[in-house]
């Protein structure tokens, strides 16, 4: 800390700051109240509502978004805060046509998810994981997501999917190389 | 096991029962679920509730201006602005009463005592802060034990004549019988088991949007519940609404285990505030709010006492329990079960005799009581059951396992008529506990114990065998409100062959659009992509009491499947006439009929469902169309069981205990999808380890509740939980339709006594017998040092 008094808080609570940023590779400028959190933003501005909010004080998991390729809680992130990112949500890991990404599709597949409440912040963690380390350990998958609570399914199906998922990216970067269309659309 | 084994499941588009993937994961797993809190209305308004911030306290005053002219607020509701209503109270699930708004007193901490209606939810919220009550300390009655002396505060004075905290003595089984039994058998064990407190805290909070509309006076509410249709009825009785202008919507609903259940004040609010301002109203309550207010689950305390032979044959099972049900009597069970199912505390053996004596006291602490994947408080009997049977083993220093053969109920007594009088429609115990121990490696998993327990390394093996009552239930003697537990179902073929069912219960997750689909597709042939499954939605579906008590595929999968069997039997008469032949001459090929003998000449259900909506003569006395609706009344109960084993090793160190593996054997009779089945299993052991391990709502002496957020109320994560590995047997039940049982609950039900004889087992070194949940690392460091203490 340094001898810097701290500037008196001059912002209104209830006062707008404009704020730009990337949501699913579309660019949107948009004025927000200060204090409103980045998923309130994303819900109820952008109606964005894939992005649940199960606890608002960071320990669920269920708000996870990325933001530039970081999964953080959206509960606990001010909109203002997030000025200039990429961000993305549940919504933005599906096909451009609409159809289930690889990720969803592993998820379908394995029976991931029940009620599903817990599924935005899963999916966006496990993306942002396979990010950096494509091929994880059972440890390191459950490590990872230890800080996504699910209340249905005792995380087994959920680890499963990640594994489907490792496994369809597996062989369709294999049959890339190879040229096997029909394993690349898995 | 048997003829109704699945055959389907290696097929991934199987045309009824097998391992269909969910019909409902495309919307959900893309975001595109549409929840409470998703919606949005114009001109919506936010309301957020004032709560105690004392346990129990005279109200003085309530000076609400301040908040009146917040810029954004629209209105300050009190408890005295409802009662001018005579809206302050609202019935409970168990004829009690409970306070909308506190008008008198509060009775818990974090009661609803006002409400603030904003433009937004912060500007609602910011309102709040601006509400000054004056509060007058009245001492709290937390423990339990206390309740019922002399001096201690009456809670509730709201009830006339009121001069004690009691709410209930129940028994059942016969006193006189057990006794003689107990005071002649050879070993008597008894100990004191405590079911603490625990929250189901599913991930999506509880909250409703409430529409009005003002020239109809038709209420549209969408909320977060398990049962719109009873939530309708008891919606028509508080606010005096007509049940015709009443619409419960239940969209998608983010986990349930019965939290969702009960009437929560913040639906009665803001259908109130919808009522009074015209407006739309959403009301939805934040994590704490959740888990400090609505149903929590369990919370009894039982002396368990077990009579058996020196051989090891058990006579009999004793118990007294005290029961603490919190500040208003808020527990959903039939009526005449003010305890639940816990009359099966009797188990999976046969007894000689059986007897139970149970009260129930007020005190200052959150209502409910029934939740949490219980099957109406088997939970609790199975955990008394099996840890006082673990307790006799510990004493005769017989394997747990050989104890438990020992003394099953052997397959040709079904049906089994209990000590308490429940009668058990089927079971096969045996093989399912041998499935488990072979599948566990179980005498292996023995020598290896024996070796670490010579190196000093703790290691445990705990075992448990549960039989559970669900599908409620036979409307002669199970009733909610006075509404029997019934459930209607309605099918509909449209002329291209296409179909929509119509069902009474309401999913949460349990996947009922695709099970649904499957038992229909199972008894008609039609593709379950071709059958749209309509729930949640009193307008659009028949009456039925709901989903909870793991009842959806007792009751609802029973009714699914005959309304299909009678639209099948018109079909019938339909197919008589396109081929010119008797109904008799007909056999159905699942999808079509064929004449006998000549299978060339057959119609499809397609086929037929063109001719019923089509042009030309039917047969004699056939209307035109092709679809039906009935309300199924269960005969019975439907008794699924299970075998659970569980394997821990403990740090001698640090006491940290590691759950190193969990086998489950379940047998739920018929499996309509086996992989929903597995899911179903792994959430419910997954709950297991939490309230073994981790989950307790605990209070202070004043009465502040601890287990107020996510950081206090732990619940397991990926990290805590182990591969599970899964079995089943099927002993199809015989008096349902498809022979299905109901899974819901069941791992729910078995896993925490599995857990915990794991753990005591592992520290039988110690000499130890029984230690109560939650077993975290201090409380299993303390049972170590011999200074073990009860939870509560």
């Amino acid at each position: 800390m340094t001898d810097t008094p701290t500037p008196a808080l001059r912002v209104d609570p209830g006062g707008r700051i404009g704020v730009s940023m990337t949501v699913n590779g579309t660019a949107i400028s948009t004025d927000v109240e200060v204090r409103r959190t980045l998923a309130d933003v994303l819900r109820d501005d952008l109606d964005l509502t894939g992005t649940h909010v199960g606890c608002e004080h960071g320990v669920c998991g269920a708000c996870t978004v990325a933001v530039d390729g970081q999964p953080v809680r959206a509960c606990l992130l001010l909109a203002v805060q997030v000025d200039g990112t990429e961000i993305t949500t549940i919504e933005g890991l599906a096909n451009p046509d609409g159809s289930l990404g690889p990720l969803q599709q592993a998820f379908h597949d394995a029976h991931g998810f029940q009620c599903a409440f817990c599924a935005p912040g899963v999916l966006i963690t496990t993306a942002s994981l396979l990010e950096t380390n494509p091929t994880p350990t059972r440890d390191e998958i459950k490590a990872e997501l230890s800080g996504n609570l699910c209340r249905c399914t005792g995380y087994h199906s959920i680890i499963e999917s990640v594994e489907t998922a490792v496994r369809l990216t597996a062989a369709g970067a294999k049959s890339t190389d190879g040229g096997d269309e029909e394993a690349s659309n898995a | 096991m048997t003829a109704t084994e699945p055959q389907a499941e290696t097929d991934e588009r199987p045309i009824g029962f097998g391992r269909l993937l969910r019909k409902e994961d495309p919307r959900l797993i893309r975001g595109m679920g549409n929840f409470v809190d998703d919606i949005q209305l114009p001109g919506m308004l936010h309301l957020a509730i004032l709560r105690s911030p004392m346990a129990h306290a005279r109200i003085v005053s309530i000076d609400k201006s301040a908040a009146e002219a917040h810029p954004k607020v629209v209105a300050v509701i009190t408890g005295e602005d409802l009662a001018a209503q005579g809206l302050a109270w609202m019935p409970t699930l168990s004829n009690d009463v409970q306070a909308v708004l506190a008008t008198d007193k509060v009775r818990f901490q974090h009661q609803e005592v006002a409400f603030v209606v904003a433009e937004d939810r912060y500007s609602a919220r910011d309102a709040l802060e601006l509400i000054i009550v004056d509060y007058e300390w009245i001492d709290p009655v937390i423990d339990v034990r206390k309740a019922m002396d002399a001096d201690t505060p009456v809670i509730r004075d709201d009830l006339d004549d009121k001069t004690d905290n009691h709410i209930f003595d129940w028994e059942t089984g016969d006193a006189a019988e057990t006794e003689a039994i107990f005071a002649s058998a050879d070993v008597v064990v008894s100990e004191e088991i405590i079911y603490p407190r625990v929250h189901p805290a599913p991930m999506e909070t509880c909250g409703c949007v409430a529409d009005v509309e003002r020239v109809s006076g038709q209420l549209t509410l969408w909320s977060t519940t398990q049962a719109p249709h009873a939530h309708r009825t008891v919606y028509a009785l508080v606010a005096g609404l007509p049940e015709h202008k009443i619409r419960v919507i239940a969209p998608d609903i983010g986990g349930g285990f019965g939290n969702k259940v009960p009437i929560y004040p913040g639906y009665v609010c803001a259908i109130v505030a919808s009522l009074v301002i015209g407006k739309p109203v959403k009301w939805m309550e934040d994590r704490t709010e959740n888990l400090v207010s609505t149903g929590f689950a369990r919370d009894y305390v039982m002396q368990g006492e077990i009579a058996a032979t020196k051989e090891g044959k058990i006579l009999a099972v004793r118990t007294n329990v005290l029961a603490d049900h919190g500040a208003f009597n808020g527990v959903a069970a039939p009526v005449k079960y003010p305890a639940g199912f816990f009359g099966v505390f009797t188990g999976s053996y046969d007894l000689e005799a059986a007897y139970c004596k149970m009260q129930a006291v007020y005190t200052n602490k959150a209502p409910g009581g029934v939740a949490y994947a219980c099957s109406f408080r088997i939970t609790e009997a199975v955990y008394l059951v099996e840890r006082i049977v673990d307790c006799l083993a510990y004493e005769l220093d017989m394997d747990p396992a050989e104890l438990r053969l020992k003394n099953f109920i052997q397959p040709d007594q079904f049906p089994y008529e209990t000590k308490t009088g429940w009668v058990y429609d089927s079971g096969d115990y045996e093989p399912a506990m041998r499935k488990a121990m072979e599948m566990a490696g179980y005498d292996e998993l023995r020598r290896e114990q024996a070796e670490k327990r010579e190196k000093g390394e703790l290691m445990g093996i705990g075992l448990a065998f549960f039989t559970e009552a669900v599908g409620a239930g036979p409307r002669k003697d199970m009733d909610i409100l006075g509404l029997g537990m019934a459930d209607g179902c309605e099918l509909r073929i449209h002329p291209t062959g296409k179909a929509v069912v119509r069902l009474s219960v309401k999913t949460q997750g349990q996947g009922h659009e695709t099970t649904f689909a499957q038992i229909v597709a199972e008894e008609i042939g039609i593709p379950p992509e071709d059958i749209e499954v309509i729930h949640g939605d009193t307008d659009n579906t028949p009456f039925g009491l709901g989903t909870y008590g793991s009842r959806s595929t007792p009751v609802s999968g029973a009714a699914a499947a005959l309304v299909t069997r009678k639209v099948r039997d018109k079909a019938q008469i339909i197919a008589s006439g396109m081929l010119e032949v008797s109904v008799a001459d007909l056999e159905w090929n699942k999808g079509s009929f064929s004449v006998k003998g000549d299978p060339e000449k057959s119609v499809t259900i397609q086929d037929i469902a063109m001719k019923a909506h089509g042009a030309g003569d039917l047969p004699d006395g056939i209307e035109g169309g092709l679809e039906a609706q009935i309300c199924y009344n269960p005969e019975n109960l439907t008794y699924p069981f299970g075998a659970y084993i569980c394997v821990v090793d403990i740090d001698p160190g640090t006491a940290v205990v590691k759950v190193r593996r969990f086998i489950a054997v379940d047998d739920c009779g018929t499996q309509i999808n086996p992989m929903i089945i597995e899911g179903q299993v792994h959430g419910g052991l997954a709950d297991g380890v939490g309230m073994a391990m981790m989950e307790m709502i605990s209070f202070d002496e004043d009465g502040n509740c601890l287990g107020g957020s996510l950081m206090d109320y732990l619940i397991p994560t990926a990290l805590e939980t182990p591969d599970w590995e899964t079995g089943h047997t099927v002993t199809p039940s015989p008096h349902h339709p498809i022979g299905a049982k109901g899974i819901g609950e069941s791992a729910t039900v078995g896993s925490p006594p599995a857990v915990v004889n794991a753990i005591v087992d592992a520290l039988k070194p110690y000499g130890i017998r029984h230690a109560d949940m939650p077993l975290t690392p201090s409380r299993v460091w303390e049972t170590m040092q011999g200074n073990h203490t009860p939870p509560i």
